[in-house]
């Protein structure tokens, strides 16, 4: 059985370029698929030095309203701001299944 | 056995899904019958999903494609189902293998799949390893749900490539695998 | 109850190459062809490989050094894919028009860009008139004894010429599957000893290798090539049936027929998606529909007596290509065939199938779908796209 006309001579286009640029048709890596556990950040014990911030692989830590924020976007639980968080601040817990 | 199984392991890099699709081949084939996988990786990275596709026959197999409908589909770790969807074309009737530590009305399991095997295999691999590597527990597992493959040879393998430990642990899999059948 | 083991195509390849035991092997490490350096370093670790391992600085260092080797009168092997076989293009080119016999595994990967790592074989194929034999297989096992018979083809008295085994990158590099292993003995009395007498560089005969040469003697080296591609036909096939004598496997030689006794319609791969191809061509055959498979092994020297006479008898065929001919809108594969068959004065409507390119898979889906488009052509058909993979059911 043929399947329809789609497939003759021309194709379904997912980009509107014709050289491999940008993100434009092309999937993005969600590196946040990778996370098995979550760096969770209590602010009470925050001293507010950036560390965490700085030291972030994926830029997902954010300064918002002069406090640092743990966005999930893309971390893909790495560990390393709880590894040089100077206050214990940040702790690892186990991402809960769905 | 009677005829060609497919069969789906979704992992994550580190967690020895390939090892696991690949020790399946060689026990299928040392039992006498045939098998064939093949992987499949994005990024070769630690965490990022990994994909193993098996084939397992008493005739010999030609093709070397994917796997789109599975028999049965093996999850080695419960959180890349929040980034893959694990029942992609499963057959109807299949049977999932799952790591997990839940009851099984609170996995959502996609309506096809008929018989679902739960272990905790992060429990049991954390206890007798000391790390959440959990491709020997589910190979256990594995055996209990399906018969396809015998327990003797796949521990035998495993015994041989990773040492008696992992054995222990294919047989701990084996025999706290809980199967449950579904309406 | 012969040997066997249960090993991915890498390893197959790195395991013939053991057998063989050349004199020395130099070869760079990129994906997926890895892990066959990696095997060979470790067997040579372990002794069981006696060849000389040269570790070299990249591919073009590499085939330099077996160019050298080689002259010098060595048996040599290496393996390389895609970007690293394109980095050594000067020495791969004059490796052949030397006449010297290397062999090399191409673990074909697609041409970047887009930058991929998949497979496909348009790296071979875009090689394919540097003068060097190419052999395309369909798994693992056929990976182990080409590679073998790769040594005693090449060094034919009436050959002498470089080789290539190429085989699909990740679909069977990483397959994993059982492979029986030959015995090293009897490798070693089927490809027996390489003694060059043609070119060598040797203090007690002494000869100028490659000098400024004119126009009418490089006609002539030339020429002599050319033939020697043609005597390759009938050695190809004839180490198929030695092989066959000894070991008991066969192939088929230069191409291998699927159910084409009786064909109405033929359907033309290479490659690793010939399994998938042969489960489409069974399950059509039971729906009535007479289709025969042709399987490409040899594309290099070009099998142009037997595919006109395996094609003889069919009205409609299609090819499908993994690779992509720039300037004919059509794959590679195809144009060749079309060639073939204009000796023969038959023109039969064809249609050329392109998929499979950088690592997407060609499913049995696809080939049943193939294989129906080429039994209701009429007349010659524009180029289909083989796209989606199947989602739905089987």
């Amino acid at each position: 059985m043929i399947k329809s006309q789609e497939r003759v001579a021309f194709m379904e286009f997912k980009s509107k370029y014709i050289a491999p640029v940008g993100a434009d048709g092309v999937y993005v890596i969600n590196t946040g698929d990778w996370r098995t556990i979550r760096p969770v950040l209590n602010q009470d014990k925050c001293i507010k030095c950036g560390i965490c911030f700085m030291y972030c692989p994926v830029n997902s830590i954010v300064k918002e309203d002069g406090k640092f924020i743990i966005k999930y976007d893309y971390c893909k639980g790495c560990g390393i701001c709880a590894h040089e968080c100077k206050s214990d601040a940040i702790v690892m817990v186990q991402e809960a299944e769905k | 056995m009677d005829g060609l199984k497919e069969i789906r392991l979704h992992g994550r890099g580190g967690l020895g899904t390939v090892k696991a699709a690949e020790t399946l081949v060689y026990a299928a084939v040392t039992d006498g019958i045939y098998g064939n996988s093949i992987p499949f990786f994005g990024f070769e990275r630690q965490g990022a999903p990994v994909t193993a596709f098996v084939r397992i026959s008493d005739k010999p197999i030609r093709p070397k494609n994917r796997v789109y409908n599975p028999h049965a589909v093996v999850v080695l770790e419960p959180t890349i189902m929040n980034a893959v969807n694990v029942f992609e074309g499963v057959k109807e009737g299949s049977l999932l293998v799952i790591n997990s530590a839940l009851e099984p009305d609170k996995i959502s399991i996609d309506s096809k799949v008929k018989t679902v095997a739960i272990i905790d295999a992060n429990k049991i691999a954390l206890e007798l390893l000391g790390r959440p590597i959990t491709n020997t527990v589910m190979l256990g597992a594995f055996v209990k749900a399906t018969g396809w493959v015998s327990l003797e040879n796949v521990s035998k393998k495993v015994e041989e490539l990773w040492g008696t430990k992992n054995k222990e642990a294919v047989l701990k899999g084996f025999e706290e695998a809980k199967i449950y059948h579904l309406k | 109850m012969q040997e066997f083991d249960v090993i991915n195509g890498n390893k197959a390849a790195a395991i013939a190459a053991a057998l063989v035991n050349p004199d020395i092997i130099a070869a760079y490490p990129i994906t997926p062809q890895t892990p066959v350096v990696e095997y060979l370093t470790q067997f040579a670790a372990d002794g069981i490989l006696k060849s000389t391992m040269s570790e070299v600085e990249s591919e073009l260092s590499a085939m330099s050094v077996l160019t050298g080797a080689s002259l010098a009168g060595a048996r040599t092997f290496t393996a390389t894919s895609s970007q690293g076989l394109s980095l050594m293009y000067e020495p791969y080119f004059r490796a052949s028009t030397l006449r010297l016999p290397i062999v090399m595994a191409i673990v074909n990967r697609e041409m970047i860009s887009p930058q991929t790592v998949w497979g496909g074989p348009q790296d071979s194929i875009s090689v394919r008139d540097a003068g060097w034999l190419q052999i395309y297989v369909e798994d693992n096992q056929e990976i182990l004894d080409m590679i073998i018979q790769a040594f005693k083809i090449a060094e034919n008295e009436d050959v002498l010429l470089p080789i290539n085994i190429c085989y699909d990158g990740f679909y069977l590099s990483h397959m994993t599957e059982k492979v029986f292993i030959p015995e090293q003995e009897k490798v070693a009395k089927f490809i027996g000893k390489y003694e060059p007498e043609h070119i060598i560089l040797d203090p007690e005969r002494p000869m100028a290798v490659d000098p400024l040469t004119n126009g009418d003697l490089l006609m002539e080296y030339r020429y002599k090539h050319l033939l020697s591609q043609q005597k390759a036909l009938k050695v190809i096939d004839d180490v198929d049936k030695e092989f066959e004598y000894l070991f008991g496997r066969s192939y088929g030689g230069l191409i291998e027929e699927y159910r084409m006794n009786d064909a109405e319609t033929a359907i033309l791969v290479m490659g690793s998606m010939t399994g998938a191809a042969k489960e489409a061509v069974d399950i059509k055959r039971k729906e009535g529909i007479k289709i025969g498979l042709i399987k490409i092994r040899a594309l290099r020297p070009f099998p142009k007596e037997r595919i006109i006479k395996s094609l003889d008898k069919v009205k409609a065929f299609g090819v499908v290509d993994r690779n992509v001919s720039f300037g004919w809108n059509t794959g590679v594969v195809y144009q060749e065939i079309k060639s073939a068959l204009y000796e023969s004065g038959k023109a039969v409507p064809s249609i050329p199938f392109i998929g499979g390119l950088g690592g997407e898979d060609l499913t049995v889906n696809m080939m049943m779908e193939s294989v129906d488009r080429i039994n209701s052509i009429k007349k010659n058909h524009s180029t289909v796209w083989l796209t989606e993979s199947n989602g739905g059911e089987a």
